[in-house]
């Protein structure tokens, strides 16, 4: 099923997402990999103020190419979310409640999305050049000198993201494979199934 | 002896890194398009048709087709009758690589340290592996290698007693943790033999190779044969959201090794396995 959201996000509007649904994004959504991540969770520990409101927040793990002229950004598709997993409980702790990427989490972060009612959004990774066409706009605000690793405030249109990981504790890295694998071997024992 | 100026090695170079980055080899292109027309799961006919729209996409806009443009891994085959002039070769790579990544909007993502980690803001130094070969021309193949999959490698000191079995467990070991977060659907190499330095440099080697063409052994044809149809039955998919193609290709390469040992090294690669190649 597909859903439209819009950010900030609500534990609300997060709640009937379940993994597996598609999602069209509209609203804010902030860059941030590794090099972020640990300047991001040095802020948060000496109490000091973030580049951006984390409330309700998603942020996305994606470093960007420069974007030739006359474009708002270059190829901006997800990077391994696993990377961001020592601290991602932290900031989910502090109320980011959406993060995007690709790859498995841990069951540290699957367990504190619970707790904070937090979702995993995937986009297609390697598809870079697709993504940047659902950006409308870009804005480096925080750490310039990280260059590609920079937060970077993106305004997406239409961004159509699939639920990887659900607040309830689904997670499609386990429930797809074994969707297919039971279609798969309930065709080879000749059952005629619907697809 | 040819004379050659390392100069026209520098642009070729250049131009090899935009042109690798922006447009994937086309038996690499068909192998997605073949993979898309066979696969049977609505999830993955989808994640199949964005990694398609995308190569579009990057063609139309002169953009990436993944924002990861990697590190860049060039290869160079140089006759033996050639006679270099000008800056040193391995200079002239970096020089390239420079140039391309700066002329072609590729992204910056090399480190200077690896734990000091300072970014030297031109993507150099390329990773350069050099071969002397006869004749008196310059092969250069630029490929492009992302991290995302390359942390997913890995290498394992077998013993011999473990066999083409053992070396079979551990490849689709490998391939069943990595898969996920490595962009399936994946190209994988495998090295198998030489010393522990050796195996990773004949896996890298491996995915040289375009994806319609078998080992020239038949042992080892049939080998990668058989593993890509295990890996296609894991069931974990194009970008691991479930299906029937979780990887593209699969190619080993094997080399002499000590009585004591088997060295396995498998180097894991994304749907955007990309090189480019030029002679000179």
């Amino acid at each position: 099923m597909t859903h439209r959201l819009q950010t900030p996000f609500t534990r609300q509007a997060l709640a009937p997402l379940r993994a597996g649904d598609e999602v069209l994004l509209d609203g804010v959504i902030y860059t941030a990999r590794d090099a972020a991540h640990a300047r991001l969770v040095q802020l948060l520990e000496a109490g000091a103020a973030l580049p951006f409101a984390l409330p309700g927040a998603c942020i996305y793990y994606a470093g960007p190419t420069p974007a030739p002229p006359g474009r708002v950004i270059g190829a901006v598709g997800p990077t391994t979310a696993g990377r961001m997993d020592g601290f991602a409980p932290r900031l989910l702790e502090a109320g980011l409640l959406g993060m995007v990427g690709k790859g498995r989490r841990s069951a540290q972060v699957l367990a504190a999305m619970r707790r904070a009612g937090a979702v995993y959004f995937g986009y297609v990774g390697g598809a870079g050049a697709l993504a940047a066409a659902r950006i409308t706009a870009c804005q480096t605000i925080a750490f310039e000198d990280l260059g590609s690793e920079a937060v970077r405030r993106l305004t997406v249109k239409d961004f159509p993201l699939t639920v990887l990981a659900d607040a309830a504790g689904g997670d499609l890295y386990q429930s797809g494979p074994a969707a297919y694998l039971a279609w798969k071997n309930a065709q080879k024992c000749g059952e005629n199934q619907e697809v | 002896m040819r004379v050659l100026h390392t100069d026209e090695i520098a642009a070729a170079v250049a131009q090899l890194c935009v042109q690798a980055n922006r447009a994937l080899p086309a038996d690499v292109a068909a192998a997605l398009a073949a993979a898309r027309r066979r696969e049977e799961w609505p999830t993955a006919q989808n994640a199949l048709d964005v990694m398609l729209e995308n190569l579009d996409a990057a063609r139309e806009h002169c953009l990436p087709i993944c924002q990861d443009t990697g590190m860049a891994c060039v290869f160079i085959e140089l006759g033996q009758e050639v006679a270099l002039q000008g800056p040193l070769l391995s200079d002239a790579v970096h020089e390239g690589v420079r140039r391309g990544y700066e002329d072609g909007y590729l992204r910056k993502s090399i480190v200077a340290d690896p734990l000091r980690r300072t970014n030297t803001g031109d993507n150099t130094p390329a990773q350069l592996t050099l071969s002397l070969v006869a004749g008196d021309k310059v092969r250069i193949t630029v490929a492009p290698k992302g991290f995302g999959s390359e942390n997913m490698s890995r290498i394992a000191m077998l013993p011999p007693a473990a066999g083409q079995a053992g070396a079979e467990e551990f490849i689709l070991q490998t391939v069943r943790a990595g898969a996920p977060n490595a962009c399936p659907p994946l190209v994988v190499g495998v090295g198998i033999g030489g010393s522990f330095d050796a195996a990773p440099q004949l896996a890298k080697k491996a995915l040289l190779r375009p994806l319609d063409v078998p080992h020239p052994d038949p042992r080892y044809a049939e080998m990668e044969q058989h593993l890509l149809e295990e890996i296609n039955r894991m069931g974990i998919g194009p970008a691991g959201y479930g299906g029937g193609t979780t990887a593209l290709g699969l190619a080993i390469e094997a080399a002499p090794t000590h009585i004591a040992g088997l060295p396995v090294a498998v180097n894991i690669s994304c749907h955007a396995t990309r090189r480019a190649q030029t002679v000179l």
